[in-house]
């Protein structure tokens, strides 16, 4: 029988010639993450652990990105924990506010994963990276210690889905519509534990932005990591972003699933999460009148400079409604800079947006468009949990950057297509 | 162990285990006063040592943090017994040293304030109120081996000696 893409990657890293699901493996780990929330706590056990320095000064990266830049004394206090940890141990990949971004759009813009790898991150949404072909997955903060420590971490071979992808997606849907469909297909617990493999002709349509937003909320539905086959786009964007030599692994023809899933993505319609899970998804079609207070463009999911192009081609010499607060947050400070080379930061403010400097803050509640009770918000986020982006009294809805974008201009949850015409 | 049974549904996950705006402190007591605080507001109150927590599919769904079994440790549950776990709180929970058990039919069948008892090792669980028993998933040898441990930290240790 043979293996998945992530099976493979998975033997590789164990020293094995092949692996089978289930099996409980050792793997060398080529990256380390961590953010200020889970940073604290795994210095600390790593600290228990008793070793001088991390294994590797190149392969772990910091990235305060949750409370930054700081909302508080207390998060400050974290991040400076981090800080100095970073510097007492020589950590090479901590970026400091003026240079960061949000985690998972700045890691592969940094070039810091490339396909082939195997990467674990002290954040849910580490398993963006799959996009790139990588196996990536979160972990938490004892994990991320001993990784630090040891370079290696424990995995259990895991099964998969594989997910064909045909065709190719319609003006106005995107990455973030195909994956919100799967979820609402396969429910939030549909992949639990397993990999959710993505193949087929219709992989070379989507862009390589499409393909991060896709594989980051393959934990969404339970999944332990979304990963693609790499074609031309991959290879182009770790050629533009990266040094480091990669490798490509594609499934063998006999390699076994769980299930397979076949998509067409020209059959696809803006989708859109009610609250207070992301499997509950209706297609535009079926919203009905929801009106809404706050929208909010960005984060690990639909931050990236395509996204806010086509927020731009949404907003562009309109007006956000009266009332209705709209924050836009490119992901990352080259995503920002481009934003403004492109004149979409204009666009963004002549309408009435806010733009912000990268932060998680608004996705998690932390800060930065923290919701009141009763209030909706449309957000290109990734959870709609009960309290997630402020009391537990709030509702959030997900949807792409074009729904987010129509919204706030007429203050419901609305097609693009209704606000600029197809 | 063994202890009194505080119950949920499906799909509990971190973020109302521990909500993020507390996750500017890392001191796991400290964020216990609000543990399950968006689920659950009495969670706190009625909490004893020694209690075991029993959910539906999907518990610990969502963010990485380690503090949502770091806060359900420090406020005293001994164990948590659910359909499925979340991968991620699967891990973790392992690796702090927080004992769970998968086991649908006593997810299922166990009522808050049931009176259970666990042996971890071999997966047998006791519905003492109900007079029943189930018989849940035993951890692999590898993840015994951290859980006598006390945890991954230690086994990292103790493996390094």
């Amino acid at each position: 029988m043979g293996m998945t893409m992530t099976q493979k990657i998975l033997a590789a890293h164990a020293g094995l010639d092949r692996v089978e699901a289930g099996q409980l493996i050792m793997a060398n780990l080529d990256l380390v993450l961590g953010n200020d929330i889970t940073s604290p706590v795994a210095i600390r056990e790593f600290n228990k652990i008793g070793v001088d320095g991390v294994f590797d000064k190149s392969k772990v990266a910091l990235v305060p990105d949750h409370f930054t830049p700081n909302k508080d004394i207390k998060s400050a206090e974290q991040v400076k924990f981090i800080r100095e940890f970073a510097m007492e141990k020589d950590i090479e990949n901590y970026f400091e506010i003026g240079e960061m971004g949000i985690e998972h759009a700045l890691i592969p813009e940094k070039g810091l994963v490339v396909s082939g790898d195997v990467v674990i991150g002290a954040d849910s949404h580490t398993c963006t990276y799959g996009a790139l072909g990588a196996f990536s997955t979160g972990v938490g903060s004892t994990d991320m210690a001993a990784g630090m420590a040891s370079g290696k971490a424990w995995f259990k071979v895991p099964e998969a889905i594989k997910i064909i992808l045909t065709g190719s997606l319609p003006e106005w849907v995107s990455g973030k519509d195909v994956i919100l469909h799967i979820i609402g297909m396969i429910g939030v617990d549909g992949a639990l534990y397993q990999s959710m493999e993505y193949t087929g002709p219709g992989v070379a349509s989507l862009s390589m932005d499409d393909r991060f937003t896709i594989a980051n909320m393959a934990i969404e539905a339970g999944a332990k990591n979304g990963i693609f086959e790499v074609d031309e786009k991959t290879i182009a964007y770790m050629k533009e972003h990266s040094t480091r030599e990669y490798t490509v692994y594609k499934a063998d023809e006999d390699a076994e699933y769980t299930r397979v899933i076949e998509i067409d993505l020209s059959n696809l319609r803006p989708t859109v999460a009610f609250p207070h899970l992301p499997d509950n998804t209706r297609t535009i079609d079926e919203v009905g009148d929801v009106p809404i207070h706050q929208v909010v463009i960005g984060s690990c999911t639909n931050g990236r400079i395509e996204d806010l192009r086509i927020a731009a081609k949404v907003l562009k010499g309109r007006k956000v409604k009266k009332g209705i607060r709209t924050i836009i947050f490119p992901a990352t400070q080259k995503i920002y800079l481009q934003a403004m080379r492109e004149g979409l930061l204009e666009i963004f403010v002549e309408a009435g947006a806010a733009v912000s400097t990268p932060t998680c803050g608004p996705c998690l509640g932390g800060h930065m468009g923290v919701l009141a009770a009763g209030e909706r918000a449309v957000a290109t986020t990734n959870r709609n949990f009960v309290g997630r982006m402020g009391h537990p009294d709030s509702e959030v809805y997900l949807a792409s950057p074009a729904v987010a974008a129509a919204s706030a201009i007429t203050g419901k949850i609305s097609s693009p297509e209704e606000v600029v015409g197809s | 162990m063994r202890g009194t049974v505080i119950k949920y549904g499906d799909n509990v996950d971190t973020d109302v285990i521990i909500p993020a705006r507390y996750l500017n402190i890392s001191d796991m007591k400290e964020l216990a006063k609000h543990c399950m605080e968006d689920l659950d507001k009495d969670f706190v109150n009625r909490v004893e040592p020694g209690d075991i927590m029993v959910a539906g599919k999907n518990f610990g769904s969502g963010s990485s943090r380690e503090h949502a079994p770091g806060v359900i440790k420090a406020s005293g549950i001994s164990c948590v017994i659910a359909e499925t776990f979340a991968r991620i709180f699967f891990r973790n929970a392992i690796n702090i040293g927080l004992p769970i058990m998968e086991c649908p039919e006593a997810a299922r069948d166990i009522e808050d304030g049931d009176e259970v008892s666990i042996d971890v090792y071999s997966g047998l669980i006791t519905n003492i109120t109900k007079n029943r028993t189930y018989q849940g998933t035993p951890f692999p040898g590898f993840m015994q081996d951290i859980m006598r441990a006390g945890g991954l930290i230690n086994y990292v240790k103790e493996k390094g000696e």
